[in-house]
């Protein structure tokens, strides 16, 4: 499949060139819509669709004025302070709890542990409608419904198996003789884990954070039903202004976003190979 | 190290997040046009007054019922003051969610000395209801549709008539209005209407008739859908609150024109969440004093228009704020406006509104 | 293996004690040490995440209301005879006046009208009016007859037969709901066609989820195939396609199917543009079943492509070059060889994104409609709009033991400790 050799007969020659452009297009499916919102959050005009002037490159078409409106209209700030608020406490609280449980679930005897298991990663499988159902019913019963706490509570469990698995797969190339010669060399426990085990989970641990992150900065229905006005969140923000009144606003915070999410996949992407080398999976 | 920063940034933010909430007023309403009129005509003038308090809006009035009843349940009440309409005031009150109010010690009397409970007459439709604006739903179109061939719509009727108007329909995602059009042009007398809606026929007979548009009806559930949709040209002609397409034609200049015809009166207003803690009872009962007198209800239409629920309040409507229109002829009861309206019956939904949501939502689903 | 040497002295460790039982103690405490570490996240999750859906369990059978509103009545009508075609007696709406005066004082009476409405329509009323009239009553009695006065519902044998079939503490009333059934005086019915929604709904869910699992997989098994075959270098640069969507908010995505869909939308634009359609006959991609699909077969897509693509990865193409050597054509050994090896990836992807898409919520919301929406965004309404919470956690209840089954068949396929992100 990865070149075309010379002997290729004239049908294995349109196939492959056709193949290619079907995987094209499926790519330009995949990326488009979110190229697309870039050009359009500078539009001039309130309109959602590309304007003569746009098309044209006239610069008269393109503004900043949905960007202005986002840093300046208050409702939009107060989002982004409740999402900046929020999401890294969520992360902290699930960050620290998801690491340590799974270096426990790494040990080679855990009791129980496909039952365990089961328990710390169903918040990544049960329907976020229902999660968001059972809190509300729940969290409603013992004050925590509408409260900065609830939410952060909320999004912390929902962040917890992705840190799970992230640690989890670093820890999976972990030899465990480092820690047995490190006990050997006089190290107390303690000591091992912060000198031996925590910089070869490192990667896992920053990129389950990430998850974290990203899964509590997302989130939007069990914020909506959680939260209260204290509460909305920049997605919260966009959701009712999607539903309610569709502001070009959205496409600039949607560009911001995209500009988030590409550092993220970037940040990512460094400590992937950073982990690969650390544990010799790659040349480099 | 950085750990350790993080969870300290991290835990300081938290607590200045919380103790800022002490001096919040927590006002929850509908967003959109409607909010920004409350917000410069009550809340702006009133934190100039009173610098310690900061108002936090929260647009979660379509939902009030239900979060209501969820920090009721969990006693944690985090709403200081409440805009819903009429409807569901009274589903509060009954349920005993909401406080009950005496008007002429809980609201400001008129200028005049009138009392509270006299300016407002027959608007107290519960006891916890404390009336504010005059509203009523009803149509705006696009008067630039190509292939209306230069007709209008000028009757209720005309929306169910695909083949004079064709295009796209916007109708509120409930059966409540809708179910009275549909039996009003299918021929059912205005005094009738409930009579036969209370009937399997009857309810039949309206579903029948919502069928033959359902095709081209995009359904909504909050009030600033359908001017964005006529605004966007999704929608040819659509249903809404009157002040939202006075919005739409008035201030974004949009082609859209109102079609009174049949318009429906509802009230809207506030209600006090019932099991506030002393003190913030006693800042709310302060800003609703102050909210809802004489004054401060004209001044509300000069930013929408919606008609105030006072008597006293009407001379004092004046022009729009930064059009400089006369808001009267914009009022839906205005005379003109008013020449064929239709009285929404509070009572009747109210007993009937569980058993015919369900059939209207399985005719929807289907 | 045996803890005694050959000639039967016992293992001991260098202080004397017996190799066993040092040997079963250093595992107790490797056990006991890894539970320390995963009891802090596994009593969060339990306290934050399991106690609230357990709590939608219980509120899914739950019916404590009419109890705890007419503690007298629910008694008085246990010497009732339902069967016996008659209205119960004087005691019965004695029982019931005490119960009415404490429930109105504090306003529960109309809660539990609400309650009773989604059983047999008409009760909520009942409630309301008889509520109104209760302060008017004659304290002396007799009360049947006031009752009657108040409201002539009073006298129906139905009335009653709803009020004793739901005072149990216990319901399976929500759940008969959910299958569009209903408990009446004869047993189970199926409630009358016009009012049957729920199977409708949870058949549509599945239905749309299938739609869009086959297009994802259509569409995820190409782009897989090409960046398994492809050199890691060119691979990894076109991953970045991949990851980016999956990466990006679910709302950015959605509200950028929103712009492109639109009738007056980046698409409809462009077609009127180019000639393809004219201006009247512009298309409608959104707010029904074909803006869901579009928008959550774009952004479920990842879920397809990453599995997939893990698992082409460790198939080695000398299977492929060894079928071709024996003389079979391209599709032969596509279809026979290469092929047969990708399936446990589709196995893993299918279920991943069918299992995402039948509990999803925002997109159908937004792009959905009303003919485009989902199970959830019922559940969503019950619990802010209808306020039928009994209801919602009963379909919220239905929902999850789908997933739960779809979830151990995934478990089956991949195993949970082979979950992979990014």
């Amino acid at each position: 499949m990865s070149a075309l050799p010379p002997y290729a007969s004239p049908l294995q020659r349109t196939w492959y060139y056709s193949f290619r452009i079907i995987c094209g297009l499926i790519f330009f499916f995949l990326i488009f819509p979110i190229l697309v919102i870039l050009p359009l959050s500078f539009n001039a005009q309130d309109f959602f669709t590309f304007t003569k002037e746009m098309l044209a490159l006239d610069p008269a078409g393109y503004s900043f004025k949905h960007y202005q409106d986002f840093f300046t209209n208050p409702d939009w700030q107060q989002a982004l302070t409740n999402s900046v608020m929020i999401a890294p406490v969520a992360t902290v609280l699930a960050t620290s709890f998801g690491t340590l449980a799974a270096i426990g679930l790494s040990q080679s005897h855990v009791p129980y542990k496909p039952a365990i298991m089961a328990v710390l990663i169903s918040p990544m499988i049960v329907p976020l409608i229902i999660s968001a159902a059972g809190m509300y019913f729940f969290y409603s019963r013992i004050g925590l419904q509408g409260t900065y706490w609830g939410v952060v509570l909320a999004h912390a469990a929902l962040g917890t198996p992705f840190v799970i698995i992230t640690v989890t797969a670093t820890l999976v190339g972990f030899d465990r003789s480092l820690v047995r010669a490190a006990a050997n060399l006089g190290a107390n426990p303690v000591t091992t884990f912060f000198k031996v085990q925590m910089p070869l989970i490192v990667p896992g641990v920053v990129s389950g954070a990430l998850f974290a992150f990203i899964t509590s900065f997302d989130e939007v229905v069990v914020v909506l039903f959680l939260g209260s006005a204290g509460q909305k969140t920049l997605p919260w923000q966009m959701f009712t202004g999607l539903r309610e009144q569709i502001s070009p606003t959205i496409l600039a915070v949607a560009s911001l976003m995209v500009a988030i999410s590409i550092c993220l996949l970037t940040v990512l992407e460094l400590l992937r190979r950073r982990s690969e080398r650390l544990r010799g999976l790659s040349p480099g | 190290m950085k750990l350790k920063t993080v969870i300290l940034a991290g835990t300081a933010l938290a607590f200045a997040g919380s103790s800022a909430l002490a001096t919040d007023l927590t006002l929850v309403s509908w967003g959109g046009a409607y909010q920004a009129s409350q917000k410069a005509a009550y809340a702006d003038p009133y934190t100039a007054d009173n610098p310690d308090i900061t108002v936090i809006w929260d647009e979660s009035s379509a939902e009030a019922v239900a979060k209501l009843r969820a920090m009721n349940e969990a006693g944690n009440i985090t709403w200081d003051l409440v805009d819903v309409v009429a409807s569901d005031a009274i589903r509060l009150c009954d349920e005993g969610l909401a406080l009950e109010i005496d008007p002429d010690t809980d609201l400001a009397a008129a200028p005049d000395g009138t009392p509270a409970s006299e300016d407002f007459g027959d608007l107290l439709v519960s006891e916890c209801f404390i009336p504010q604006i005059v509203y009523s739903t009803t149509f705006g179109y696009r008067s630039d549709v190509a292939d209306w061939g230069g007709k209008e719509p000028d009757d209720i009727c005309d929306v169910f008539d695909l083949e004079a108007f064709p295009g796209k329909r916007s109708l509120e995602k409930r059966p409540i209005n809708n179910m009275e059009w549909a039996l009003l042009c299918d021929g059912v007398a205005k005094e009738e209407v409930y009579d036969v809606l209370e009937t399997e026929e009857g309810q039949d007979r309206a579903f029948a008739k919502l069928d033959t548009i359902k095709d081209n009806v995009v359904w909504w559930s909050a009030g600033a859908e359908t001017p964005q949709l006529l605004a966007d040209s999704e929608v040819v002609i659509g249903s809404t609150y009157n002040g939202r397409l006075f919005a739409l034609i008035e201030e974004q200049k949009q082609p859209v024109k109102m079609l009174w015809d049949a318009q429906v009166f509802d009230l809207d207003g506030w209600i006090i969440p019932a099991g506030l803690p002393e003190d913030r009872l006693a800042e709310v009962k302060k800003f609703v004093k102050y909210a809802t007198d004489t004054q401060r209800l004209a001044d509300q239409a000069k930013y929408i228009s919606y008609g105030p629920a006072r008597k006293s309040s009407a001379p004092l409507v004046g022009k729009h704020a930064s059009l400089g229109i006369d808001m009267a002829p914009h009022m839906p009861t205005d005379p003109e406006n008013a020449k064929n309206t239709f009285l929404y019956n509070y009572e009747w939904w109210a007993d009937y509104r569980d058993d015919i949501d369900a059939k209207f939502q399985a005719w929807l689903a289907q | 293996m045996s803890d005694t040497t050959q000639d039967g002295q016992l293992l001991t460790t260098a202080d004397g004690k017996p190799l066993k039982a040092s040997l079963a103690k250093a595992l107790r405490r490797e056990k006991l040490r890894a539970l320390m570490l995963i009891a802090p996240l596994l009593i969060f999750v339990l306290i934050t995440f399991v106690a609230p859906i357990a709590d939608m369990l219980f509120r899914s059978v739950e019916n404590g209301i009419v109890a705890d509103t007419l503690p007298k009545t629910v008694v008085a009508l246990e010497a009732w005879d339902s069967t016996s075609g008659e209205a119960p007696d004087e005691t019965v709406f004695a029982a019931l006046y005490e119960d009415m005066v404490i429930a109105v004082d504090e306003k529960t009476h109309t809660r539990l009208g609400s309650r009773l409405n989604y059983e047999e329509s008409g009760i909520s009323s009942l409630f309301r009016k008889t509520g109104r009239r209760i302060k008017r009553m004659d304290e002396a009695g007799p009360f049947k007859e006031q009752f009657l006065d108040a409201d002539k519902d009073w006298g129906t044998v139905e009335t009653w037969q709803v009020l004793k079939r739901y005072s149990p503490r216990i319901t399976s009333g929500y759940f008969l709901n959910s299958f569009d059934a209903q408990l009446t005086a004869d047993g189970v019915e199926m409630k009358p066609e016009d009012e049957r929604i729920y199977m409708f709904l949870f058949g549509r869910t599945l239905f749309l989820s299938i739609v869009i699992t086959i297009s994802c997989l259509l569409l995820g098994y190409p782009i897989a195939f090409l960046l398994a075959a492809l050199p890691l270098r060119t691979s990894n640069l076109l991953m970045i396609l991949v990851l980016l969507p999956f990466w990006t908010s679910l709302l950015v995505r959605t509200s950028a199917w929103k712009v492109l869909l639109q009738q007056q939308g980046v698409i409809n634009d462009f077609l009127v543009w180019t000639g393809l359609i004219s201006e009247a006959g512009r298309l409608v991609m959104i707010n029904n079943q074909t803006g869901t699909i579009i928008a959550m077969t774009h952004i479920l897509l990842p879920f397809m492509i990453l599995p997939l693509y893990s698992v082409m990865k460790t198939i080695s193409p000398t299977y492929v070059r060894a079928a071709k050597s024996l003389g079979a054509n391209d599709w032969i050994s596509f279809w026979r060889v290469y092929f047969p090896q990708s399936v446990p990836g589709i196995g893993a992807g299918a279920v991943l994104v069918f299992i995402l898409s039948i509990g999803y919520y925002i997109t159908p919301e937004l792009v959905g409609g009303t003919s485009g929406i989902f199970i959830s965004n019922r559940i969503a309404y019950h619990i802010s709009s209808s306020l039928n919470w009994g209801l919602a956690a009963a379909l919220g209840t239905l929902l999850l033991v789908a997933v739960m089954v779809l979830f151990v068949v995934y478990d089956k396929i991949v195993g949970i400790d082979n979950v992979k992100l990014g």
